[in-house]
């Protein structure tokens, strides 16, 4: 291992000084000022802070793609009962966006005319929640933000329809993107939001993503963060930040298909009495694709429950990350709290690494955390192949099923049977070195 | 009809079958008896394809053919069925998609049409019925928080879809109240016919009080070392199998 001097810019930390200084004028000036200072003293995380020990981004990043808008854009097919918001290569498109649809209680803004308001409200949501404060990524993304979309949702309002933000990278050169992106919503309301991250064409994009969302007292929030197939090359970052008041319910899954580098940090905050999260992940990875979920969950008030359930499928030489940290604040009684992270492993050089941790200052509680990593069971196998289905057919099923257990739990019907296939036709091309 | 000769099985450097013979005629149902530890389990994962088994010598004959060569799908594809005697558990599958999976890839390995939905149905909707199974249940992941019982049905369930040449039942009654023993054998004997064998694997007499055997054979040291009628089967219950493990050298 190499010893690298902390005080020494690299390359691409001062390629991003640059682009800091692009982006300084565009809004909130204060919060990226700050942001940025934070960021520059910490620099790109190696594996040396232990939050990102098992994805070295400073040694991956090692120059910074041109930040970009792109030219014209021909959208995929819309998921059936959607309504889809398109951010495209950091810049929110209205034009191609379902804007007129949204439902009444439902107000949308873009990032960048909130940052240009210097909307005291909306700024100060956009700071960083506690438990996300020390991460140079999310600070990073705060400093450089170019756009994104802010929904506000009134109030008791049930939003039937599922909102899609789609985070598009158009490929061709490979480009940077920072988008932030902040989901109020009001108590008692509901609201089903998806964040899809797709590649046009593939490319060694750099995404820097965040998705805040602030869930008031008694509201429903179901999210998806689709993380669709990338280069390998590329390097995509999502942090996704939750705070959920008094009875309030999140429920969050991550789908990531062989995307390149990709990290997805959850920062969650169970900030009101008997609020709830469920965290679910699948990853199918395949090739040289590395996903690491390294997520912190906060249990700052009494009677609160959370779940998290992480299945991996490793093939080729991929590598798997799962880090959960589960921490219950003093006075944080009654606390629920059960994590689990399993990973099958296809292949004899695949990699997963697994580090669940829980953190507890009060002392009635209930937590547990689970990690297992394994190749597909024997028994399970030879009982379907001696009931005729050829050994290749009979591991699909048992990979299908052990990923479609959490898949399962999804709300949305439609959403379920698109999962399910992707699954299904990951399977099918597996083997060809994806 | 099911001919094995002079078959040799090695786990490792372990020798666990050692020159067994045995001929299971169409619509013949035989019982082999015998001791913990002797290969009776060997015994039908070899027939069946399992890995991990050595075959240094003998052959597997399935109306005539070889099978040992076989991929253990395509054994089942040609009517070979084993009955575990511990189904496993198989969370995330639902037990409809795996019974549909299954009778669908056996056609295709025979070059037969796979069944559309509607008609696989009717046909699953009838072999549940007559073994007591509800519907409901096939829609639950595979075997996941069955009980004996119901694992074991489910497994009766499968070979009538799948309609075998040859079934093997490996200690069907382990873990099965005397009720449960009794639905699962009503449903074995429904799967007798003319043109099929069993092999019912068992420790024990009673098992064979509701499958009635018609040959029976003691198992010991590896091969079979008595064959005789079903009177065979009360004898062991009350003599043991000591006159056959202290036989052998």
């Amino acid at each position: 291992m190499t010893v690298q001097a902390i005080d020494k810019k690299s390359e691409a930390e001062t390629a991003l000084a640059g682009a800091f200084e692009a982006m300084k004028g565009k809004g909130a000036s204060a919060l990226r000022q700050a942001s940025w200072e934070f960021f520059a003293r910490k620099g790109l995380p190696t594996r040396r802070v232990e939050a990102w020990h098992y994805t070295d981004l400073r040694a991956s990043l090692r120059s910074v793609a041109p930040l970009g808008a792109p030219g014209a854009i021909t959208l995929p097919p819309a998921t059936d009962g959607r309504l889809r918001l398109v951010v495209a290569d950091g810049a929110f498109r209205p034009e191609l966006s379902d804007v007129a649809a949204l439902p009444a209680g439902v107000e949308l803004s873009s990032l960048a005319d909130v940052l240009a308001k210097d909307d005291a409200a909306v700024l100060a949501a956009l700071g960083l929640p506690e438990n996300a404060g020390a991460d140079a990524v999310v600070a990073l993304n705060a400093a450089l933000m170019q756009d994104g979309v802010v929904l506000r949702v009134a109030p008791a309002t049930e939003v039937a329809k599922t909102i899609e933000i789609l985070l598009l990278s158009t490929g061709g050169e490979a480009r940077s993107s920072f988008t932030r992106s902040l989901v109020l919503v009001g108590d008692g309301a509901k609201a089903r939001i998806v964040e899809t991250s797709l590649a046009l064409t593939p490319s060694g994009a750099q995404e820097n993503h965040v998705l805040a969302f602030s869930i008031g007292a008694g509201a429903e929030v179901e999210h998806i963060a689709d993380i669709g197939p990338q280069s390998e090359s590329a390097i995509r970052l999502f942090s996704l930040l939750v705070t959920a008041q008094a009875k309030a319910v999140f429920k969050s899954l991550g789908f990531i298909e062989g995307g390149g580098l990709v990290r997805r940090q959850i920062f969650a905050r169970l900030a009101g009495e008997e609020a709830s999260v469920a965290l679910d992940g699948v990853s199918l990875l395949g090739g040289k694709h590395h996903a690491d979920t390294t997520l912190v969950v906060e249990h700052a008030a009494a009677n609160c429950k959370s779940r998290e359930r992480f299945r991996s499928v490793l093939d080729g030489q991929s590598t798997g990350v799962f880090q959960g940290k589960v921490v219950v604040r003093p006075g944080a009684q009654k606390t629920d709290g059960s994590m689990q992270s399993r990973a099958l492993l296809l292949s004899e050089n695949a990699t997963m690494n697994n580090k669940p941790e829980l953190e507890i200052f009060a002392d009635d509680v209930v937590c547990g955390h689970g990690a297992t990593c394994g190749r597909l069971d024997a028994d399970q196998l030879f009982y379907l192949v001696a009931r005729g289905l050829p050994k290749h057919e009979a591991e699909a099923l048992l990979i299908e099923g052990f990923a479609g257990e959490i898949i399962e739990a999804i709300g949305e019907e439609a959403a379920r049977d698109v999962y399910f296939e992707r699954i299904r036709s990951w399977l099918a091309n597996r083997g060809d070195g994806k | 009809m099911i001919e094995i000769k002079n078959l040799h099985v090695s786990i490792g450097e372990r020798k666990i079958l050692d020159g067994l013979n045995l001929t299971v005629k169409d619509g013949e149902v035989a019982a082999i008896m015998g001791p913990n530890g002797t290969g009776k389990s060997t015994l039908s994962y070899v027939i069946s394809g399992r890995e991990g088994y050595d075959v240094t010598e003998g052959e597997v004959l399935l109306d005539g053919e070889n099978i040992l060569g076989l991929e253990p799908h395509e054994r089942a594809a040609k009517g070979v069925f084993l009955a575990f005697q511990y189904p496993v558990e198989i969370p995330g599958v639902a037990t409809m998609t795996f019974l549909k999976a299954a009778v669908n890839a056996q056609r295709r390995s025979r070059g037969e049409e796979e069944l559309q939905t509607p008609d696989f149905m009717k046909m699953v909707r009838e072999a549940s019925t007559k073994l007591g199974i509800n519907m409901d249940m096939l829609k639950r992941a595979l075997n996941v928080g069955f009980s004996g019982g119901e694992k074991k049905r489910m497994d009766i369930l499968q070979m009538s879809l799948l309609q075998p040449k040859f079934g093997i039942l490996d200690e069907t009654d382990s873990g099965l109240d005397i009720d449960a023993l009794r639905i699962v054998s009503e449903g074995v004997n429904a799967l007798r016919s003319p043109d099929r064998g069993f092999l019912v694997i068992t420790h024990y007499q009673r098992l064979l009080d509701y499958i009635k055997p018609d040959t029976v054979h003691v198992m010991a040291k590896g091969k079979i070392q008595k064959t005789g009628g079903p009177e065979l089967a009360l004898e062991l219950e009350k003599s043991g199998y000591r006159d056959y493990v202290g036989e052998a050298a």
